[in-house]
């Protein structure tokens, strides 16, 4: 659009400041009282707890189960469980981790209750879509429960056919399981898209779209496209194993390797979903911390974007040894660079971002930095796994398991708890304290290496995942690897206690504890059950440090709350003023 | 960081492993040290500092694009290169046929013989395995050879490796296959051109000078049995094969049957036609690949087991 | 917005976090849109499943759906066609503030989705008396081809998915009748209308793609 136009297309609205309450009385989480009203709430703060108390519990049992694996790996032989148990566990932690905890822990839980905030908006824009989703969560939890007591299922997180056709165990429950799970996060996705489409405060154009917007909205893109091919792959394996219907079972005249197909073209994306929100965690968090511009804002955003297109075409990756031909091969590998070039584009630009800035070591920042120190590494990692040739010795070892805990662990997991920790006095009103938070961040951090370098090690010898027994060379590792895994779960247990003494006795946090220029620092902490007294007016873009804080806190003053104006700004029009 | 590289095709690909790690162990220097340099250096003097403000430099975030992009771009094509190395085999190379079973190995050589667990073959000179799964997916793999390839039923995948030493290398399936996966193990033997031959023409005949309950021990551990079925009484996969002979079995349709010999011939042989209360039918069938005498040598070894 | 009285009075449809009507229209014509295409996608991979496996054996579904109706196919096409002309009319009628209008064409397109649903009845239990069942079940002879079961496991899978929205499809529409009956839709509020019309009709484009690579192969 021609620059000239840029009169036409503003319009002028009478403002003034707004401060934000510093210790308001009243706010979202005491005006309504009582289990019920929670149950019942269609407020996406209210659901976005909910969802944080789900996924932590889910991330309990998975932290269990995987502290039961470790342990049964200090020796080579049986230990304390059985071959088939230990089969089990492994299967559970994998399916829990990811479609109870990863998966929702980005968008559903943070993206939940920040996104309308940022937005400005009272609400997402179909609350009670909101409220399904988390419903539909909740059965699709309990079909996976139902599976785990009811027989149990051993065939790995990815189902692979004919086994999983024929394994004994509850199978179908666990895919029902999935196949609801699904819908929750479509909704989920839908409901993000339209918001931020439809919901936008005035003055919020698509360039003073925070950048956890950017990546939320690139997340539920991909769980638009993505999850109905999830959806439908589980569905035809219910019926294979309901009716014998043969698509994938090779007994049956089937294919097992479309199957796996189906499967990635999901799954692949699906790991985008689990870490392109947390790409717009440290955006913020970067950002907030070094009190500076954010560096390469569109760089940012539209390589988001751009990993989300690209994630959709190099599923292949996973099947470089499965027998799909050389061209296919080469043709994925070659994708597969693609996706690394705008993931370590915006590396350098947290750093450029960190430079001359006014940095603040606060937790947040502390596990922002160590996303980006972990992350990294899991992106090395992944170059190395997507050469063609290296991958056929690498492919289903142990390198291949510690690569994706370097990604889904170091890189989302230490994402969103830098979110958490950023956006937990928002939350709740109240801080934790940072010493204990710095300590259970470092523990957590010697932990998480003391437990996945020696896998590196593991797997570049050759040892192959997914084992119960293994050769005696790679005791010491697996000795080594569990001790860091108890090392967690201490990380993990000393959080818990930290975040529930802030919880109870948690000093006030005022509405902006970290000087923030982001919109949902406007309102007090925590926000009153429709966010904003006002509707805000936004006229710089939320990373302008340079300009003063007054100019964040601006609203419509309408007429009938007795202000007057201060005032007067000019906003973009939005898209459909124009028309 | 890497097992000892014993095939021809091993160095390229270690090389290649050798140079992202480098790469990668040098850039990630670089990274430690800007995050560690910038929050120190950069550290908040006061509440009130004012950072400048740098919202783009084009010359940077080329030059950032581009130098990784050109990286990678090494690194595809040096992957791919050696890839197209370990699928293509050559002409001249050895064909052995490998059946994965949950859960053994089994080789059949162009001789008609077949073993189990044990895969031989000639030092210096190209092998290809033609690959196929009689149940679920498998996946072959030497790691001291850098191969790798999934076995699937209903179709055949290949793989090829020309082996540089004489002595011996771990094989393990890596996709996994259910109860006994981590223990689907076989061991590859590589002889000299000439033993290989001596080998070749000689397996299956060296066992007729055994003593039948020795080659029976024996044949329990070569063909993977033990795998499933312990001589010590222990619950595993399948029944244990002490006390089994001339024991009373219970089976799942509730008859109840001696272990005979005949029994034990059906249950090697076919062994789904019956199962024992409480396991799963999960056993492969050993037709074909075993022969009368090794199935009377299984039965006396059982036969000592009381 | 002239007849500011009149839409005051018929605001009781906004929800407080929209700021206008338009918006919470445009809303959720949007969400029903993406849902659309999940929609597509869901399907999309049973399509795909389909070109995969007809790549593989052609000459399988030449054979294999000479087992099917094509005459009733085609009534099934036609009668689909006429209830998505049915429900653009309902909505035309719910924007020109004709209630009556819009419940009698509401219960057309009912009444054809009904048809619909017999027809598929008929070919399937015929299908079913020949030994054609789905999965494992499968019986029939006719057809001298190793993989003819799945074929029909990709046919079942698809007009059974497709059969199923119809259902859900019908289900929306009696509910949208019970709400015109209490009179909740008027041209300034007809947002549900107008979104299961759009439901409706990708319904209806499905069974349009169905209908050629099922019945229509020679």
């Amino acid at each position: 659009m021609a620059t000239n136009d840029s009169t036409t297309n503003a319009k002028r609205i009478q403002v003034r400041r707004y401060k934000p309450e510093e210790h308001p009385e009243k706010h979202y989480l005491n005006e309504e009282k009582g289990l019920w009203a929670w149950l019942t709430t269609v407020d996406h703060k209210k659901i976005g707890l909910m969802y944080l108390g789900s996924i932590a519990f889910f991330f309990f049992i998975g932290g269990v189960l995987a502290l039961l694996l470790r342990t049964e790996l200090l020796t080579p032989a049986r230990s304390f469980m059985d071959a088939d148990v230990y089969n089990q566990v492994f299967t559970l932690h994998g399916a829990i981790m990811i479609f109870f905890f990863l998966i929702p822990a980005g968008p559903a839980v943070l993206g939940n209750f920040i996104l309308p905030l940022q937005l400005g908006a009272k609400d997402v824009a179909f609350p009670r879509l909101n409220l399904a989703s988390y419903y539909i969560y909740v059965i699709g939890a309990i079909f996976t429960l139902v599976a785990i007591f009811t027989g149990g299922v051993d065939t790995g997180w990815t189902f692979y056919t004919p086994y999983s056709a024929t394994t004994g165990g509850n199978v179908m429950a666990m895919t029902i399981g999935v196949f609801i799970l699904g819908f929750s996060s479509i909704l989920t996705g839908l409901n993000f898209i339209v918001t931020i489409h439809k919901m936008r405060a005035p003055g919020i154009t698509w360039n003073k779209l925070p950048l956890n917007l950017w990546a939320l909205y690139a997340t539920s893109l991909i769980q638009i496209l993505a999850t109905p091919v999830l959806a439908i792959t589980v569905l035809l394996l219910t019926m294979e194993r309901a009716l014998g219907i043969g698509i994938f079972d090779p007994a049956l005249g089937g294919d097992p390797v479309l199957y796996q197909h189906f499967f990635w073209f999901y799954s692949h994306p699906a790991v985008y979903i689990m870490i392109v929100p947390g790409f717009g965690i440290i955006s913020e968090v970067i950002s907030t911390f070094s009190r500076k511009i954010i560096f390469g804002y569109w760089a940012i955003a539209l390589s988001s974007l751009a990993i989300a297109f690209i994630g959709f075409l190099v599923w292949g990756h996973h099947m470089f040894t499965a027998g799909q031909s050389s061209l296919a091969n080469m043709v994925f590998s070659f994708l597969t660079f693609l996706v690394g070039i705008p993931t370590g584009i915006k590396i350098f630009n947290w750093l450029a971002t960190m430079y001359r800035g006014s940095i603040d070591m606060k937790t947040p920042m502390v596990y922002a930095m160590v996303f980006l120190f972990l992350f990294t590494i899991g992106g090395f990692t992944g170059i190395m796994l997507g050469a063609l040739s290296v991958d056929i010795h690498l492919h289903d070892t142990y390198y291949v398991v510690a690569h994706f805990h370097y990604v889904m662990m170091g890189g989302m997991v230490m994402a969103f708890l830098a979110g958490l920790h950023y956006w937990w006095p928002k939350m709740f009103g109240k801080m934790y304290s940072e010493l204990w938070a710095k300590v259970s961040c470092a523990l957590l951090f010697v932990g998480f290496n003391m437990t996945f370098l020696p896998q590196f090690v593991m797997g570049a010898q050759g040892m192959p995942r997914r084992y119960f027994n293994y050769i005696d060379q790679f005791q010491s590792f697996h000795q080594f690897s569990t001790i860091g895994a108890y090392v967690m779960g201490v990380a993990f247990l000393l959080m818990a206690g930290y975040m529930l003494h802030s919880l109870i006795k948690g000093k006030p946090a005022g509405s902006n504890p970290w000087g923030s220029r982001a919109l949902e620092w406007q309102t007090s902490s925590p926000p009153e059950l429709h966010n904003f007294h006002h509707t805000p007016v936004v006229i710089n873009g939320p990373y302008d440090y340079h300009k003063p804080m007054s100019e964040f806190q601006l609203g419509i003053v309408s007429s009938h709350n007795g202000h007057h104006a201060e005032e007067t700004v000019s906003v973009p029009k939005s898209e459909k003023e124009q028309a | 960081m890497l097992p000892p590289a014993k095939s021809t095709t091993a160095e390229a690909t270690d090389a290649l492993f050798h140079f992202i790690n480098v790469t990668s162990v040098i850039l990630l220097i670089g990274i430690t040290i800007a995050i560690l340099y910038f929050s120190w250096k950069f550290r908040r003097r006061s509440d009130d500092d004012v950072t400048p403000v740098i919202a783009h430099n084009s010359k940077l975030e080329i030059t950032w694009s581009v130098i990784p992009l050109i990286l990678v771009m090494i690194v595809f094509g040096w992957g791919f290169s050696g890839y197209l190395n370990l699928t293509t085999a050559p002409d001249d190379a050895y064909e052995i046929r490998v059946v994965g079973k949950s859960w053994l190995w089994e080789f059949h050589y162009e001789t008609g013989h077949v073993s189990i667990g044990e895969l031989h073959v000639p030092a210096n000179r190209p092998v290809k395995l033609i690959m196929s799964s009689d149940d679920v997916l498998h996946s072959f793999y030497i790691p001291d050879y850098r191969v790798k390839m999934d076995v699937l039923p209903n179709r055949y995948t290949s793989l090829w490796f020309e082996a540089t030493e004489v002595g011996e290398s771990v094989i393990f399936c890596t996709e996994y296959c259910g109860t006994a996966h981590s223990n689907m193990l076989a061991t590859a033997y590589v002889h000299t051109l000439e033993d290989f031959e001596t080998w070749l023409e000689t397996a299956g005949s060296a066992d007729d000078d055994m003593d039948p309950v020795e080659l029976g021990e024996q044949l329990v551990t070569r063909n993977a049995c033990a795998t499933c079925h312990s001589s010590d009484g222990s619950r595993l996969q399948g029944p244990s094969f002490q006390g089994l002979w001339q024991s009373e079995r219970t089976m799942e349709d509730g008859e109840v049957v001696i272990a005979d010999e005949n029994y034990i011939r059906e249950s090697i042989l076919d062994p789904n036609a019956r199962i024992t209360q409480g396991y799963q039918p999960i056993m492969p069938t050993y037709a074909g690949s075993i022969n009368d005498r090794q199935i009377d040598a299984i039965i006396e070894y059982i036969k000592t087991l009381q | 917005m002239s007849q500011t009285s009149s839409t005051e009075e018929k605001l009781d449809h906004l929800k407080h976090y929209f700021v206008d009507s338009d918006q919470q229209f445009e809303a959720s014509k949007m969400g029903m849109w993406i849902f659309l295409v999940t929609e597509i996608l869901f399907f999309g991979g049973l399509f795909v499943a389909y070109i995969v496996y007809r790549s593989w054996y052609p000459e399988l579904y030449l054979l294999a759906s000479e087992e099917l109706h094509t005459f009733w196919g085609a009534v099934n096409t036609a009668v689909l066609i006429g209830s998505s002309l049915t429900v653009a009319m309902a909505i035309r009628s719910a924007q020109l503030n004709q209630i009556k209008g819009l419940i009698i064409n509401l219960w057309i397109t009912i009444g054809l989705a009904l048809t619909f649903m017999v027809i598929k009845y008929f070919e399937y239990s015929e299908k079913f008396a020949k030994g054609i069942l789905p999965g494992s079940a499968y019986s029939y002879e006719g057809i001298e081809h190793e993989k003819a079961n799945i074929f029909f496991s990709i046919y079942y899978m698809m007009t059974g998915l497709h059969g199923v929205h119809v259902l859900i499809g019908i289900g929306l529409m009696l509910w949208l009748v019970f709400k015109a009956k209490k009179k909740v839709f008027h041209s300034g509020y007809y947002t549900p209308v107008e979104i299961t019309g759009l439901y409706w009709h990708l319904v209806d484009i499905i069974w349009i793609f169905l209908f050629p690579l099922l019945y229509l192969i020679d």
